[in-house]
């Protein structure tokens, strides 16, 4: 897998389970289309690995942040699908929070820097 | 959840193929939407996907609890180190197995007597109470039963207090059955209800059946078993009891046997025993037993028991009534004087188990050394340093687990030898293994595993690498550290050798010392035997003596018969009993001042003679001195030098107040007719003050010892005939010779010496087996340099000693550490040893030569070896 080291869409660690909880808030979805929407709603700058993403869904599922099923996709395939629970849109909210907070600390961090020159 | 997760991996993993091919599917179909070609469309749709099978890796790896199968790849690859080489695996797990077998054995022993709560009603509340006297020599003395009603009346520190003590019958048949003695005890009716024990059949003691004159009985569960054949309907039934009948009350349960398993059965404590007897402060010889009320400590309780003592004390000035008491709990009284020798032999247990760590360790290290370069360049290319001890340890965990499991089997085995073969163990409480005793088995062999597999793991995987890498370049100071390693295991493992050794020669001297000790009387070719005249055929002391003379007279003439004596208690076979005198003509002892005591023995007056016993002065009893003539008394000279000093025996009268009671309440003062030699009335005992009675004085109790020219054991039966053609229905006990009798007090002093010494020798080996293996190591990693210092001209004989005292260098360390830790060990020892000193010169001698010699040994032939090593090729090894 030579993209694995591209820089460019190297995913924070962490951060693609809070992106697979957020994606499942629009309705539950299977494996292949939160792969896309994440992929399209950040136009193209990130790409989900297959290696990372079922295993953090698996991982998911573990904790009880989202349940599962099979089911049947648009193109009348089976497919399992996966839904958030209750538990896990709490979860979402708290990493989004400390998200939010991260990225505000760290624009601080450069905005000060930037202002002491 | 992990382990859910880790059972479910199969499951998740078809689950994960499938989502994966849903991926595929539906990738291709965007594709094929964007207008991709079917092949194009699947190729891109694959590229996307990347490695499928690293995605199922990364969530099966994900899913399996990362140590699990590491440890059991560790196992198997360990497994298969080992199995590489047998003869090293056999050595260390039978070496394991005998450890960890020996200690479980004895702890299990310990905790069935010693740890585990007795069968009774929350026993922890149960304690003896005993009489004691200041500055007396007995300190758990036995209790008067006056004194016991006084403080059962007047403390409140006890819910309930029970008295009993031993007593004996000829237990005969109604119709025919042959008779026999049984050993029995009188208790007080409370005390069944006390313990919690509940009779398996009938009902218990009564108030009402305490009283004197009853004839009740209660028969433990093997008597009924065994005499009545375990019928029902012996209870409310009659059974004689010295020719009278007794009623069976109830049936004890079988698991009861206490206070141990000769006692076969119970009466009333008040029945047999006169008045005059339950009202004075001075006959001792009951135990009493208490339980605790659950709001008074033991200290408190003990102190209002202790007061009202020093009331009966202060009472009876001049009788001996003991100031104080003393109590302790029930189940150290029924351990008794098992304790020590049961610590000292765990402990000996113990220590082997720490020489047969050591050892695996030490061969565990010289394992790890020809894996040196194996673990260096593993650690080279990342292996971390915990993996690597994991590994290592897991050669050892092996060892331990099969040794452990060996032990196991082998301590099923050796438990119940050492239950049979250890006399006078409290059998209270059945012994055998159970669930804690596996736990302690498990506990034992995890910590044998680390501490054996720890130390060498530690050791081999400590070092940086390069510095690893170099060591196995060509140079002649190879690994030091853990040279020296295996030098401090085997410093540890001689001196614990040392003292062990130390340990069995003591012990091994003291039992020497025992077999050889001088009773005081013919010993060999005595047959002894017991008879108990019953009361109601043999009422009157001229009926008593008729029987006893009868039977002298016939037994003296049979063929073969050197002498016959007839006592009560022959030397040798055990204290029995004491009693207080006063000399007459001496002036009264000062107030506070203890009264003198001798033990007190009956003879006839061919006693002295047939036994061998001397005559210092004076004369023997005569025929005529008996029933009412008999106040003569022969002392011991110990007594006659302890309370005669300079003056002559003969002639003065002792006064004995405790024998008022036996029926002549007038006449107390006994003229001492002679003097004869002392005897041992326990071998392992210092020699004490004793006095004997004319047995003619009307006693029903007697011991027959017949001294033969032949095997005395060859007269055992035409004895017991001469008997039955006296009196047919008269039961005899304890045919025994007098060696017998003695061989059977020096048992458990033969068995500690011969375990400790079992243990020390194993440890000897086991020490001699690892000051080879150093020693050769060594000389096999010195190879080069022995070459080099060959082609420079070292003699042989220069070689020879200089690896010698390299080998003996660690093992002369240990000696030295060993006997400092002996000097603290033995001091322990003290209280078991006879005749020798902590210190004695021969055995501590014994044990240096006997370790160096052993040290030499093991050091010579590696060291030989090396000296005769051919320089060329020693300097072409590597």
């Amino acid at each position: 897998m030579p993209k694995e080291t591209n820089p460019q869409n190297e995913m924070l660690k962490g951060t693609l389970d809070m992106m697979i909880l957020r994606t499942l808030t629009g309705g539950d979805a299977h494996g292949h289309t939160i792969a896309k929407v994440i992929e399209r709603t950040s136009e193209d700058v990130l790409e989900v690995e297959q290696g990372s993403l079922y295993p953090a869904l698996h991982r998911l599922e573990d904790r009880k942040w989202v349940s599962s099923y099979w089911g049947a996709s648009e193109n009348n395939r089976k497919a399992k699908f996966y839904r958030l629970t209750a538990e896990g849109r709490k979860q979402l909210v708290r990493e989004t929070s400390r998200w939010r907070q991260m990225t505000r600390a760290i624009g601080l961090v450069l905005g000060e820097e930037r202002g002491a020159r | 959840m992990k382990w859910v997760r880790f059972f479910r991996r199969k499951r998740s993993d078809a689950e994960l193929q499938n989502e994966i091919e849903n991926f595929l599917s539906e990738e291709t179909a965007d594709n094929e939407a964007r207008g991709m070609s079917p092949d194009e469309a699947r190729r891109q749709a694959r590229i996307k996907l990347g490695n499928a099978q690293k995605v199922r890796e990364s969530l099966w790896t994900q899913n399996s609890p990362l140590l699990l199968p590491h440890v059991i790849r560790d196992l198997k690859y360990a497994f298969r180190t080992l199995s590489r080489t047998p003869g090293f695996t056999i050595i260390a797990v039978t070496v394991m197995a005998l450890c960890i077998g020996a200690a479980t054995s004895l702890f299990t022993v310990v905790r069935s007597v010693l740890l585990r709560p007795l069968p009774f009603r929350d026993p922890a509340r149960l304690v003896m109470v005993y009489e004691h006297f200041r500055g007396g020599e007995l300190s758990y003395h036995p209790v008067a039963p006056a004194d016991f009603y006084d403080w059962r009346s007047k403390t409140h520190g006890f819910e309930e207090m029970a008295i009993m003590r031993p007593a004996g019958y000829n237990l005969t048949g109604v119709h025919n059955e042959l008779p026999e003695s049984v050993g029995a005890e009188a208790g007080s009716s409370n005390l069944f209800s006390l313990l919690g024990v509940q009779p398996a059949l009938g009902r218990n003691f009564t108030e009402a059946d305490d009283q004197r004159g009853s004839t009740v009985v209660m028969l433990t569960w093997s008597l009924f078993e065994r005499r009545f054949a375990g019928d029902a309907k012996i209870v409310g039934a009659r059974i004689h009891l010295d020719g009278k009948p007794y009623t069976v009350a109830g049936v004890l349960p079988s698991w009861f046997a206490y206070p141990d398993a000769t006692i076969q059965l119970w009466v009333p404590y008040k029945a047999d025993a006169s008045p005059e007897m339950l009202q004075h402060h001075d006959w001792h010889g009951s135990q009493v037993v208490a339980r605790l009320r659950p709001d008074v400590s033991l200290a408190g309780a003990i102190a209002q028991v202790g007061a009202v003592q020093y009331q009966n004390h202060l009472q009876y000035p001049h009788a001996p009534v003991a100031e104080g008491v003393v109590s302790r709990s029930l189940n150290e009284d029924l351990a008794g004087d098992v304790k020590q020798p049961l610590i000292l032999m765990l402990s000996a247990a113990g220590c082997m188990l720490l020489i047969g760590c050591l050892n695996v360790a030490n061969l565990l290290v010289a394992r790890g050394a020809a894996r040196q370069k194996e673990v260096a360049i593993r650690s080279a290319l990342g292996a971390q340093r915990a993996t690597l001890i994991r590994e290592q340890m897991a050669e050892s965990v092996l060892i331990c687990a099969a040794g452990g499991g060996g032990g196991i089997l082998l301590s099923l085995a050796a438990t119940e030898w050492l239950a049979r073969a250890w006399r006078d163990l409290p059998t209270a409480q059945s012994i055998h293994m159970d669930g804690a005793v596996m736990a302690f088995a498990c506990a034992l062999t995890f910590a044998a595993a680390l501490m054996a597999g720890l130390l060498p793991a530690l050791s081999t995987t400590g070092k940086s690498m390069r510095k690893a890498l170099e060591i196995s370049v060509r140079t002649g100071s190879s690994s030091v550290a853990r040279t020296a390693l295996r030098r401090l295991l085997l410093t540890a493992e001689i001196a614990i050798t040392v003292v062990l050794l130390a340990a069995a020669g003591l012990l091994l001297k003291s039992f020497m010392q025992l077999r050889a000790a001088n009773v005081g009387c013919v010993v060999d070719n005595t047959l002894t035997l017991q008879y108990n005249l019953p009361g109601n055929k043999y009422d009157t002391p001229e009926k008593q003596n008729a029987f006893h003379e009868a039977l002298l007279a016939r037994v003296r003439a049979m063929p073969g018969v050197r002498g016959a004596a007839l006592g009560t208690t022959v030397p040798g076979t055990g204290y029995w009993g004491t009693d207080e005198f006063t000399v007459k003509e001496h002036p009264p002892l000062r107030a506070g001042e203890h009264l003198p005591d001798a033990l007190t023995r009956w003879a006839d007056p061919g006693y002295f003679r047939a036994l061998g016993i001397p005559l210092v002065s004076g004369r023997f009893f005569a025929s005529d001195e008996r029933v009412d003539r008999s106040y003569k008394v022969i002392v011991s000279r110990q007594l006659a030098q302890q309370y005669f000093a300079g003056e002559n025996p003969l002639g003065k009268h002792l006064h004995f107040p405790a024998r008022a009671h036996d029926g002549a309440p007038n006449l107390l003062d006994w003229e001492i007719v002679g003097v004869v030699g002392d005897t041992l009335y326990q071998v392992g005992k210092e020699p004490k003050a004793t006095a004997y009675f004319p047995i003619l004085e009307g006693q029903s109790n007697a011991t027959l010892a017949v001294h033969t020219a032949t095997d005395p054991l060859q007269f055992s039966v035409p004895l017991q005939k001469q008997i039955a053609s006296l009196d047919p229905e008269l039961p005899v006990s304890a045919v025994l010779t007098i060696n017998q009798i003695i061989g059977a007090s020096l048992v458990n002093a033969s068995l500690s010496a011969t375990l400790v010494l079992a243990f020390a020798i194993l440890s000897l080996i086991l020490a001699s087996v690892g000051l080879y293996g150093v020693l050769s190591y060594l000389t096999t990693q010195r190879t080069p340099e022995i070459g080099i210092r060959m082609a420079l001209g070292a003699q042989q004989d220069q070689l020879l000693r200089w690896m010698l005292m390299d080998g003996l260098r660690p093992a002369l360390f240990g000696l030295a550490l060993g006997l400092v830790m002996s000097l603290a060990a033995t001091r322990i020892l003290q209280s078991m040893l006879f005749g020798v000193k902590p210190l004695d010169p021969v055995v501590l001698s014994g044990v240096v030569a006997t370790l160096l010699a052993v040290a030499v040994l093991a050091c010579l032939a590696p060291a030989w070896r090396a000296s005769r090593l051919d320089p060329m090729k020693a300097l072409r090894t590597e």
